[in-house]
């Protein structure tokens, strides 16, 4: 089976996926709450209004019905309206994505260049003193709470030394650039705009390497055990006793090998950084999904929580698709199966 | 095997901190040296000293005191969460790893559903569906929690289904669910249990980040996310404020991580 | 008296490949009959992946047979389910290849030997312990090791305990799965023997499957040998192992190594390897390897025939 069959499957496959979700959010949204209508209008409202509320959105109406009318909202981008921002959701969606698409981005960026070198090194030095430190650094990582990291920094290099800015994603006196992408920084270089781009940049590195402080933890101890698993086969002792020299080896076979569960990886700690966005954003006040989300829970806007919550679980498990595909097309050891 | 356990440092680290944990958790009125709740303005914003060894909050209560008595609502959710979704997800993954075909493939699909939201963001709207309360972020990530154990117990299950022990249970006339207890789950319930010790951190880690934005603890309860929530306002004044509460919740963490992992090296030697 | 008799077992196993779902089908077990009497030990032989295992399986209804008919005691237990099939695993029982993976390991030798026990309601407590007590003794282990676990057991006291565990529900028939092959060789006698013992102690009868040509003649009474999931040849044990007909017989006996280096043999090496199973030859199977395979053994499926008295092979040249 070539690979255009194997992708064709895999979209198929979603399929039962995205229904299990619509019903899922659908009950969080219809079912849980007893009555969205309350819900939207908050503990206070008045009866009455509340009646007419529950009329207008069809409570009343047999379950399933009132499941046909959520998914095909959902379908034509109708995600209701916010009751905090009165916007249609998939608007706000809209506007405050690019902003936790950057930051999530960015935090991968740093995951990768700095959580795999370290944990090959870890591997390549098993049990001596590097690899010690950098697994209590890992461990360390991976028990972080992100939120009180964030904290900690703002309060060392915001409040203490003053040299990082401490909220938002650029300074006051700095105009957005053009909207391409909507994220700024890269905008900023798409139109050459080099002081924006240094504000935009600037405001990342704190959100950015909280965001990443946990991810690293994770990729750096898989990438040690997926290759210390490799440094141990028959192949690449057999590079050795050919006489390949250490970083050919290492490079060469090892990391060609070992790199495939670290991209499996790298999907989940995506759906991580995303899943944190709703602590790290509320922190910085990075004006992107989770604070918007969290905003949305502090005024009981229940419409924006589950269109944060859809479009965050929809976003996961197409970057798992991808990475997926992208796995069986570089490994020639799996047949599509 | 205890002394194998212990023969590593960072394991003892570990089960130190989790004993003192349990021991804060336990002792907390003995220990606790004012009142969790009493307000006190005439004494807010004290920096650590000898009288408030963590110093006092902005309405002036003792944080020391605060975190200690919080031990017991982070304890109680992590433990909570883990005893609800643990045997749930054994059991469940247990059936679909004995039983495969069309009962494996319908919990397989449940649990991947729930695995699609990443676990934070679907306890969030859990949560914000039932309501701002402790009580409702344990139920929130429950329900969350019980997919991975899932899949852990499945797939050891399947791993030792085809043994020749249990081929011979089947021979010897075995009731289906008398060979799934006592045969299947003794031998594939290790690595759950593993993640499960490592979970109990993590549950509680993702407790205070829900009380954190606002769904799990409401204050004045001093449960270490809502502490840190309330800290931000008053940062600039009151960096301790911040600091004790989040050490509380890394140590905590560490604590169960390094125990778990400790139990990992000692029961399955491979992962190492 | 025939205690068990099969009739044309079919044993396919069909694979899901691929995305369409393309199935195809394994014939581990492709028509087999024949009979097992009373204290009798019928010995299966053959290569790995010949199918003898499933066949096994397969009788016990461990797993369901495609086709065809076993018989036992003369009452077709082909499709027996519920309290039946129930009962008729205290007449049936299994003994395995691996010793150390035929018991569970969280269990003490008590647990395992009163399990079958507690499953068919046998007894009380009291009494079961005394039905185990006894037969551990018989299998040459000390009450007190009842208490221990099964890693405290050497390869051989482990397959001991398997047998014993077979035992505890009186059965007739032991199908017994390469008992041995896991167990060193000074090992394998005194299993091999205190099987021997137990067969005339309990008037046990035995299937004795096996890929190792001497231990097979050793225990049978008669030996039947298999290739690609189809009996080739089935005799007394001495005939065949002195007069052997089948091509595939032959090659396999001139492999068994003589203990006399001036003794003469013609070698019989086979070319080729044994076939997958999923796609198997046309005709006779073994043509493929056959040394005396002609152009009619491609299309010819040979029958098992009875060439002289109780001697019966299925090959077109004989």
């Amino acid at each position: 089976m070539d690979a255009i069959q194997y992708i064709s499957k895999r979209l198929l496959l979603m399929i039962p996926i995205l229904f299990g979700i619509s019903v899922l959010t659908f009950f969080i949204s219809h079912t849980i709450p007893g009555d969205p209508a309350r819900l939207i209008l908050g503990p206070k409202a008045d009866p009455v209004i509340i009646k007419e509320l529950q009329e207008k959105m069809g409570l009343n109406d047999p379950v399933y019905v009132q499941y046909g009318r959520y998914v095909s909202g959902i379908l034509q981008g109708d995600l209701g309206n916010s009751t905090y921002t009165q916007q249609a959701v998939v608007n706000d969606l809209k506007r405050y994505f690019p902003a936790t698409l950057e930051l999530t981005l960015f935090s991968m960026i740093i995951t990768v260049l700095v959580g795999i070198p370290f944990g090959i090194i870890s591997a390549n030095k098993k049990d001596k003193i590097p690899d010690q430190i950098t697994r209590f650094a890992a461990l360390i990582g991976v028990a972080m709470p992100a939120f009180w990291l964030g904290i900690i920094l703002l309060l060392f290099f915001y409040l203490q030394l003053g040299v990082l800015p401490g909220a938002g994603r650029l300074d006051t006196w700095v105009s957005p650039p053009a909207h391409i992408t909507g994220m700024y920084t890269i905008d900023a270089l798409l139109t050459g705009n080099w002081p924006v781009f240094q504000s935009a940049f600037i405001h990342l590195i704190l959100p950015g390497i909280t965001q990443a402080a946990v991810t690293i933890g994770m990729i750096t101890r898989m990438t040690r055990s997926s290759m210390l698993e490799v440094l141990r086969s028959d192949y690449v002792r057999t590079a050795y006793a050919k006489g390949g020299s250490q970083n050919r080896v290492l490079y060469g076979h090892a990391l060609q090998n070992g790199m495939m569960p670290i991209l499996t990886l790298i999907g989940m700690t995506f759906g991580h950084s995303l899943g944190g966005s709703v602590l790290v954003e509320s922190v910085f006040s990075w004006p992107g999904l989770g604070k918007y989300a969290v905003n949305a829970i502090t005024y009981l806007d229940f419409p924006a929580v589950m269109g944060v919550t859809l479009l965050i679980a929809v976003l996961f498990i197409f970057v798992n698709l991808i990475i997926d595909i992208f796995y069986q097309v570089i490994d020639p050891r799996l047949k599509y199966e | 095997m205890v002394r194998r356990i212990f023969s590593s440092p960072l394991t003892l680290i570990g089960f130190i901190l989790v004993f003192i944990l349990l021991f804060l958790a336990a002792f907390a009125p003995l220990i606790a040296t004012y009142n969790p709740l009493e307000v006190n303005f005439s004494n807010k914003l004290q920096p650590p000293s000898s009288a408030h060894i963590f110093g006092t909050d902005e309405v002036g209560r003792d944080i020391f005191s605060r975190i200690v008595y919080g031990s017991r609502i982070s304890l109680k959710v992590g433990l909570l969460v883990v005893v609800i979704s643990f045997p749930v997800g054994t059991m469940l993954g247990a059936i679909a790893g004995y039983f495969g075909g069309l009962v494996d493939q319908i919990i397989m699909r449940l649990t991947d559903i729930f695995l699609s939201f990443p676990g934070i963001i679907l306890a969030m709207s859990i949560a914000a569906a039932l309501g701002p309360s402790i009580e409702n972020v344990l139920l929130a990530l429950a329900v969350v929690w019980w997919p991975w154990y899932t899949r852990i117990v499945r797939s050891s299950v399947l791993s030792i289904k085809n043994a020749e022990f249990i081929e011979s249970s089947r021979a010897l006339g075995a009731h289906p669910f008398r060979i799934l207890f006592k045969d299947i789950l003794p031998n594939s319930i290790a690595p759950a249990s593993i993640q499960a010790s490592l979970d109990l951190g993590f549950v509680i880690l993702a407790a205070a980040g829900l009380s954190f934005i606002g769904l799990g603890a409401q204050p004045p309860s001093p449960e270490w996310g809502a502490m840190l929530s309330s800290s931000r306002e008053i940062l600039r004044e009151a960096w301790w404020a911040a600091t004790f509460p989040g050490l509380a919740i890394l140590f905590t963490v560490l604590g169960f991580n390094l125990l778990g992992d400790g139990l990992r090296d000692v029961l399955d030697p491979k992962q190492r | 008296m025939t205690l068990l008799e099969v009739k044309d077992l079919k044993q396919h196993f069909t694979i899901n490949k691929g995305f369409l779902g393309k199935k195809t089908t394994v014939k581990a077990v492709d028509g087999v009959s024949f009979s097992v009497n009373e204290g009798e030990t019928l010995g299966i032989v053959g290569e790995s992946g010949c199918g003898k295992s499933s066949l096994g399986r397969s009788i016990l209804r461990l797993i369901e047979p495609t086709s065809g008919e076993i018989k036992y005691k003369g009452k077709n237990i082909t499709d027996l389910k519920g309290k039946d099939l129930k009962d008729l695993r205290k007449e049936m029982q299994i003994v395995f290849q691996d010793p150390f993976a035929s018991l569970n390991p969280r269990n003490t030798v008590r647990d395992i030997l009163e399990a079958p026990l507690i499953i068919h309601g046998v007894g009380n407590r009291k009494q079961r312990l005394e039905m185990i007590e006894n037969l551990i003794g018989k299998i040459g282990l000390r009450k007190e090791q009842l208490s221990n676990f099964p890693h405290e057991f050497s390869g051989g006291q482990r397959q001991r305990i398997g047998i014993a565990r077979a035992l505890t529900l009186n059965p007739k028939l032991i199908i017994a799965d390469e008992p041995v092959s896991a167990l060193d060789v000074s090992v394998q006698s005194q299993v091999l023997n205190l099987m021997s013992s137990l067969q005339e102690e309990f008037g046990l009868s035995y299937v004795f499957i096996s890929h190792d040509l001497s231990v097979v003649q050793h225990i049978s009474d008669r030996v039947a040998v298999m290739y690609l999931g189809k009996i080739v040849e089935l005799a007394e044990v001495d005939e065949l192992y002195s007069n052997p007909q089948h091509p595939y017989t032959k090659a396999l006996l001139s492999a068994v190594p003589v203990p006399d280096p001036k003794q003469k043999r013609d070698r019989i090496i086979l070319q080729g390897d044994l076939p997958s199973p999923v796609n198997q030859p046309t005709g006779c199977t073994f043509h493929t390897r056959c040394p005396m395979a002609t152009a009619e053994c491609k299309t010819i499926v040979p029958e098992l025939r009875e060439k002289s008295f109780g001697h019966w092979t299925a090959c077109i040249h004989v």
